[in-house]
């Protein structure tokens, strides 16, 4: 029990409220034990697991629903240099620092992700082939333009040379300034199909592997077929009264 | 009976025809829930009726549920006949009102994606159904999804079945636009489900021709037409019927919805 309140506080997360030991307290503790299981503990961000859970639900959703939906998948390009040139507490604060921009970029509905090591997800609800190109354009830029501090590096590392992909400009003595690229790739989920989370991020993940293919630092979307209607087309369609027999 | 030649017809959709060759409507609606696969099972049974030799296929592959609206419970699927496990022949099962019906089946998740094997062993299927059918209906899935619009590449004629529901007047006005400018579609016909009264039918036709002409026939070579086949009336006994999970036609031969799916039916055999 005492570990578990250690994690609990470890991981910033509220203590279990009311008495100790009463139901009330247990299903506190429960909550906050649950809550801190679906976060990724580097980054705050949903873990593997949520994700995993999030996915299978929204997949079900758009099954019976119909909304579209948009599952991106990014990955930092070049992220072992980071660790190599400037160590893996470096490597640390670009992670954090991606995840921070991720979650900026998106709605609060969207669902934010550290799937592995360097590899985020971003469930988009209610997204349609309209704006996903625009979304995930937003989310690359953002992290590109982010400027994110780390230490400098220990003094007995060699330093190899900073790729055209890791910019300098540390003049602060004992500070540095990087920036990293995300590629990212996104599917849309099969309209009121009943689908697989795992067809799913397979297609995703085929865009991030065509964006990578394709120079990195960029995004790349499942094209879908030219099916938004307009407002001017909903308005001629639904304007006129109630259905006149124009034949 | 030869069908017609529909020049409107996507090429992969027109085999070179030897002999009889069943007719292939697709029926597809954009939105969900709108009455879709009650309308194949019960127009297919209307076209038997009139004479015809008729087969459903079930091609909803990730929703499918012709097996629930008629209880069926096949023990032999298309699923297991794209794997190889058993025979069309084996697949192709008696449903009532004296229909055939060829079943997605459970199991058939792994096809919401459409890939190239899948389009391979789909279109071998068609293919040998043809000859031993007058019509062959393929209820489609609902949305755009590849796996529909290439069951509907296939067909020679596309039904689009929309309700008064703005919803479904926007999805089968989007799905529409997608068959004139994805598959070359020119002819689409418009069944108008769940009708409110007399005449609404024909005036939503109006009104999706008349966007049409407005916002996607510009961009194309020639007009696209909507052909208006019928209206089924809102009645109580269609509920009925998809509750005892039952065909219409054999329940309630004499409701008037009854009535408008037959006559749904001699239009597209005429």
């Amino acid at each position: 029990m005492d570990e578990a309140l250690q994690l609990l506080r470890l991981s910033g997360i509220e203590p279990p409220q009311g008495e100790p030991g009463s139901p009330a307290w247990m299903q506190s503790l429960i909550d906050a034990l649950c809550e801190m299981s679906s976060r990724d503990a580097l980054t705050g961000l949903a873990n593997r697991r949520q994700f995993e859970l999030a996915l299978a639900r929204e997949l079900d959703r758009v099954a019976r629903s119909g909304e579209p939906a948009l599952l991106l998948m990014l990955d930092i390009d070049h992220f072992k240099r980071v660790n190599d040139t400037h160590g893996h507490a470096a490597g640390d604060e670009v992670i954090r620092a991606v995840a921070t921009a991720l979650a900026e970029s998106v709605r609060p509905m969207d669902l934010v992700a550290r799937i592995g090591g360097e590899e985020f997800a971003v469930i988009l609800p209610n997204c349609g082939p309209a704006f996903g190109h625009a979304v995930a354009e937003r989310i690359r830029q953002r992290v590109q333009r982010r400027g994110i501090a780390i230490a400098m590096p220990r003094p007995q590392a060699v330093l190899p040379p900073l790729t055209e992909r890791l910019e300098s400009s540390g003049e602060a003595p004992g500070a540095h300034e990087i920036s990293v690229t995300v590629s990212v790739g996104g599917a849309f989920a099969p309209q009121w199909v009943r689908s697989t989370a795992r067809i799913w991020t397979e297609r995703a993940d085929l865009q991030l592997y065509r964006a990578k293919s394709e120079g990195r630092n960029r995004a790349c979307i499942e094209p879908t077929p030219i099916s938004e209607v307009s407002a001017e087309e909903k308005g001629l369609l639904f304007g006129t009264s109630q259905f006149q027999d124009l034949e | 009976m030869n069908p017609p030649v529909n020049p409107s017809s996507p090429p992969e959709a027109a085999p070179a025809a030897a002999g009889r060759r069943a007719r292939v409507t697709a029926v597809t609606s954009g939105k969900g829930g709108v009455g879709k696969t009650f309308l194949s099972a019960n127009i297919a049974a209307a076209m038997v009726r009139a004479g015809e030799r008729v087969l459903v296929l079930d091609a909803d592959l990730g929703l499918a549920n012709l097996d629930v609206m008629l209880s069926l419970y096949p023990k032999v699927t298309l699923h297991d006949v794209i794997t190889g496990q058993r025979s069309l022949e084996d697949a192709i099962l008696p449903g009532p009102g004296g229909l055939s019906v060829l079943l997605a089946g459970s199991g058939m998740v792994e096809y919401s994606r459409l890939t190239p094997e899948i389009r391979e062993r789909l279109l071998a299927i068609i293919q040998q159904l043809l000859p031993r059918f007058d019509r062959v209906i393929l209820d489609t899935g609902a949305g755009i999804s590849d796996v529909v619009l290439f069951t509907v590449s296939q067909a020679d004629e596309v039904l689009i079945v929309a309700t008064p529901e703005p919803t479904s007047l926007t999805d089968a006005y989007a799905t529409i636009k997608v068959l004139a400018t994805t598959q070359g579609r020119r002819d689409i016909r418009l069944v108008v489900n769940q009708s409110n009264r007399p005449g609404e039918g024909r005036a939503i036709r109006g009104q999706l021709q008349q966007v049409v002409d407005r916002y996607v026939t510009p961009g194309l070579d020639s007009p696209v037409k909507l052909e208006f086949v019928g209206e089924v009336p809102r009645d109580e006994g269609v509920r009925e019927a998809v509750q005892r999970r039952q065909l219409l036609l054999e329940v309630q031969p004499g409701s008037a919805a009854a009535q408008a799916i037959t006559a749904v039916a001699a239009r597209l055999l005429a």
